[in-house]
């Protein structure tokens, strides 16, 4: 009976108690403070260690990103889920991957350092859970009103091993460590980017999850979307035990520490910790996934994800170039414009790809 | 009569978003769904059992057809 292959809720659960347990445990063996995982900062840390951005802090080519994908193709590979595709509007879902980055800088954290900040007491991180629910609640109205960025296409194997093939090329840098005349590959020698775990442990939890974020499709942007949209609360049980995890395991560590003042890789103007989450909120609504499920996607052949996430990486480097990105004083100098902006390009995405809209013109 | 969908090539969560938006506007009857991907085909069985109606399904290669299925309920009728 199909029953038999519904997953069940022990798997979800599993995922989210196994990523929030390992996230504090990959702070304890050297990440950087409430980033055991972050996804925003990691393809951040990655493109700084490429040379797209200068800031010396920041730079790291950060082995849990080429995990979750090289995790994600195995498990697609054995479950028979491999399947190369794309064609789905690339260039709209490029502009989507910069603007969510843009946003989580804003905010520094992703969805998934938002729920590891809360875990280790970083109350600020409540304003951005409250923008990223907004941002999610704004893609969910397009939705409603028929967006929808076209159907993607199958293709030739070739597409679905770029991504794989371009982590392992991170990784030959990350473990060669090659030095050119332009100063890249650049490994930062003090602040977040020079605080990492050992390189084989970190790569190799990352890959565990990557392997079971596969198969139970955990995707944080979906649990709160799947809840207002069709009232599902799959993903959100393992959302939930992915935060709870992380709570028990950073009381534990030592590593909890409650307040606004204070907190490591944050910053406390509450305006735009809720404004950067909106817009990235919105982005990674409107792009059908938080960033960690794009990388699980483009593990398992998506290239639509794929871009998705070279957006990010190039996203990460604007970002900084410009300016754009908070640090523990506050916004970038163009911080707050650039959430405003990449607000507007994202609702106009949304109006112009949406069904009900689209007709509304065309009458 | 059986109404067919083609979901396949829409990316998460678009065929969970039609299939649904099409199951509540009958309520009952019968639907044909043809997909292409794990994914899509988890989401549509959770979200027609969630509500009510009765799913099974067929692998055909790398795509699935689901049948979703409800009757007419006794409430109703009376």
């Amino acid at each position: 009976m199909w029953e038999k292959f519904l997953k069940s809720r022990k798997q979800i659960i599993f995922t989210g108690v196994f990523i929030g347990v390992f996230a504090a445990l990959l702070q304890r063996w050297g990440n950087p403070p409430n980033m055991g995982i972050c996804v925003a900062c990691m393809l951040r840390d990655i493109s700084g260690a490429l040379g797209l951005h200068r800031v010396g802090v920041v730079q790291y080519l950060r082995p849990e990103i080429i995990g979750f994908v090289l995790g994600s193709l195995i498990s697609a590979l054995a479950y028979k889920e491999f399947k190369p595709r794309g064609g789905s509007a690339p260039i709209i879902r490029f502009i989507l991957g910069f603007w969510a980055m843009v946003g989580a800088l804003v905010f520094l954290g992703c969805p998934w350092r938002t729920l590891l900040r809360l875990a280790g007491g970083d109350a600020n991180a409540f304003f951005g859970l409250a923008g990223l629910v907004v941002g999610i609640w704004i893609g969910v109205f397009f939705l409603k009103a028929g967006y929808n960025l076209g159907r993607y296409q199958r293709s030739s194997s070739f597409i679905g091993w770029i991504m794989p093939v371009i982590m392992v090329g991170i990784l030959l840098l990350l473990i060669f460590k090659p030095h050119l005349p332009s100063g890249v590959v650049f490994f930062s020698i003090q602040g977040p980017g020079s605080q990492h775990a050992p390189i084989f442990l970190a790569l190799l939890i990352a890959m565990v999850i990557g392997f079971l974020a596969q198969r139970t499709r955990f995707c944080t942007v979906a649990a709160v979307r799947d809840i207002i949209i069709i009232k599902d609360t799959y993903l959100f049980t393992g959302v939930m035990s992915l935060l709870l995890a992380a709570l028990i395991s950073n009381l534990i560590l030592g590593q909890f520490n409650f307040g606004f003042q204070d907190q490591p890789i944050a910053h406390n103007n509450q305006l735009w910790n809720f404004g950067g989450m909106v817009l990235a909120g919105l982005a990674f609504t409107l792009a059908g996934g938080c960033p960690g499920r794009q990388l699980f996607l483009s593990g398992e052949g998506d290239a639509d994800a794929t871009i998705f996430v070279i957006g990010m990486i190039i996203g990460a480097g604007f970002a900084h170039n410009f300016d754009l990105t908070s640090s523990p004083n506050g916004p970038g100098r163009w911080g707050p414009a650039a959430v405003i902006i990449g607000l507007i390009i994202c609702m106009i995405i949304g109006f112009s790809m949406s069904d009900q809209f689209r007709k509304k013109r065309e009458a | 009569m059986i109404e067919k969908i083609d979901v396949r090539g829409l990316s998460c969560p678009l065929p969970v978003v039609e299939v649904r938006k099409r199951l509540l506007a009958v309520n009952e009857g019968m639907f044909e769904v043809l997909g292409d991907s794990g994914t899509a085909k988890d989401n549509l069985v959770r979200m027609a059992t969630n509500i009510g109606w009765k799913v099974e399904y067929k692998d055909c290669g790398e795509e699935f057809i689901l049948y979703i299925s409800k009757e007419r309920q006794t409430k109703e009728k009376i």
